[in-house]
């Protein structure tokens, strides 16, 4: 099937198996080897891309499915010499050993920040109603679903508070 | 993956009138179909439908089938309203998952049995009439209550536990344009002697929304035990909305996850509860009465128990009385 995505700002035609998955139309079709395939299934996380600005697992959806959608990858968050504020804080605190989930676990950061300035709440708030702190348990529980095997947790959370406000943290988007 | 046809559907009716499997997040369809456990040979792409809404109606609430979970969740009226779903919603699945699976789809999607997942082994559900391995294998996720000789499969939806809580029904459009509402109860079936057929939708019958009556009375929880502190399926889950005016509990509906082929309630439950003072011997009565006919597997033995206290903590909680 011939499609066109729109992948970090960019209009990209390609021709693919409808079995083709997000993941693999951005890497083996796109060359945006940025984001990764750990478990393939939506348990890890390593995959995770911004599609209108919301994280998703790019696994778990085909590439078919997302024609006219906005594509956020890594590669669009920032580069080499012009980091974003969130990877420039993952290199300052360390937040990866290998840095395979690293990738998925600042664009999933990306997305997570921006849910949170909405409003939205977590499992762990405790009052639905109320707006939340931008606190460690908060993180934790909202970065539940990318997986670090290295355990570099305490430096990805770290970095996360760092670079949040600098990622627009408490900026409500005006309209969907 | 086997291949299949590409389907976008760009009305209702043509989703209706199209022969396939409806994709909408496809978190769960997709994952199954990698695996080669769906193997559907046309899909119909339903996510341009217009049903993203959530609509306020008379005391009422209606959710389009296409409204993704954490939509629902944060939605302000069903935190207000509704926390038992929104407080469901948002103890299932991960960040990423809750951005793309829908309302219609989390009530669809399929038992995680490990039975179920592996095509090397036999499962009654996958392929009826191979036997199950579950009952005297790892069954520590699976059921204690409505299971059957064939399957011992659990729903893994939290918010579908919420839904039955709040007597929500499904709205189901048919291919002639009828449209029916069932609750909970009335749209998934047991498992029985036929465990491969889950729901009574009919094939080229599309979900298009939950309706939420007004709010119960009194106060909603929703509690769930799990192997880890996130991102895991219920081992067992409870969801409640209680109410007690003047020292008696007036008004009662419970609904729990992790326990049975679908989001488990019991009428009788709730008749122990309705017109007593709340005690933790009231609270014990509700739990022999949910667990009257409750069977362990042996790795799952554990949820009996585990059962009755998560019950008496949500009861505890609710009317203000210690266990």
């Amino acid at each position: 099937m011939k499609i066109t995505l729109s992948v970090n700002g960019e209009g990209r035609s390609l021709d693919v198996d409808p079995r083709t998955s997000l993941l693999d139309a951005l890497r083996d079709h796109l060359d945006l080897t940025g984001s990764k395939k750990g478990c393939d299934h939506g348990q890890c996380g390593a995959c995770t891309a911004l599609v209108n600005g919301r994280r998703i697992n790019s696994c778990l959806t085909l590439a078919v499915m997302h024609e006219g959608d906005e594509i956020t990858t890594i590669e669009g968050l920032g580069e080499p010499g012009a980091l974003s504020p969130l990877q420039k804080a993952f290199v300052r605190h360390d937040g990866y050993q290998c840095g395979y989930c690293t990738p998925g676990q600042i664009v999933s950061a990306k997305g997570m920040i921006a849910e949170f300035s909405n409003g939205w709440p977590s499992h762990v708030s405790e009052d639905l109603e109320a707006v939340p702190d931008f606190s460690e348990a908060e993180i934790k529980e909202r970065m539940s679903g990318n997986l670090c095997r290295c355990s570099a947790y305490p430096g990805i959370c770290a970095a996360i508070r760092d670079a949040a406000p600098d990622e627009g943290l408490g900026e409500r988007e005006a309209a969907e | 993956m086997r291949p299949f046809d590409y389907v976008r559907a760009e009305t209702t009716s043509d989703a209706l009138r199209a022969d396939g499997r409806i994709i909408a997040g496809g978190t769960n369809l997709l994952d199954l179909m990698k695996l080669e456990v769906e193997t559907p040979e046309r899909l119909i792409d339903v996510t341009r439908l217009d049903l993203r809404e959530i609509e306020a109606q008379e005391n009422s609430l209606r959710i389009g089938a296409l409204v993704p979970n954490s939509d629902l969740a944060a939605d302000e009226r069903v935190r207000r309203d509704y926390p038992v779903l929104s407080r469901a919603l948002l103890a299932g699945a991960s960040g990423q998952l809750r951005n793309k699976a829908t309302t219609g789809g989390n009530l669809m999607q399929r038992t995680r049995c490990p039975y179920f997942y592996d095509t090397a082994q036999p499962c009654n559900k996958r392929e009826p009439g191979t036997g199950c391995q579950a009952r005297e294998g790892f069954n520590r996720i699976l059921a204690i209550l409505g299971t059957s000789d064939k399957c011992i499969a659990t729903h893994p939806s939290d918010m579908a536990v919420a839904m039955r809580v709040l007597d929500a029904r499904i709205e189901i459009e048919s291919p002639s344009g009828e449209t029916r509402l069932l609750t909970l109860d009335e749209f998934y079936l047991l498992p029985g002697d036929t465990p491969e057929r889950e729901t009574v939708l009919e094939p080229g019958e599309l979900i298009t929304a939950v309706h939420l009556p007004e709010p119960p009375k009194g106060r909603q929880a929703y509690r769930k035990v799990r192997d880890r502190a996130s991102y895991a399926f219920a081992l067992v889950s409870v969801g409640a909305a209680v109410n007690v005016e003047g020292g008696k509990i007036t008004d009662a509906a419970l609904a729990f996850g992790g326990l049975g082929p679908r989001p488990w309630r019991d009428a009788g439950v709730e008749e122990v509860l309705i017109g007593e003072t709340p005690s933790a011997a009231v609270f014990d009565k509700a739990a022999d009465v949910l667990l009257r006919d409750a069977r362990g597997f042996g790795a799952n033995d554990f949820k009996i128990p585990l059962t009755r206290r998560v019950l008496k903590a949500v009861l505890s909680e609710l009317t203000g009385v210690a266990q």
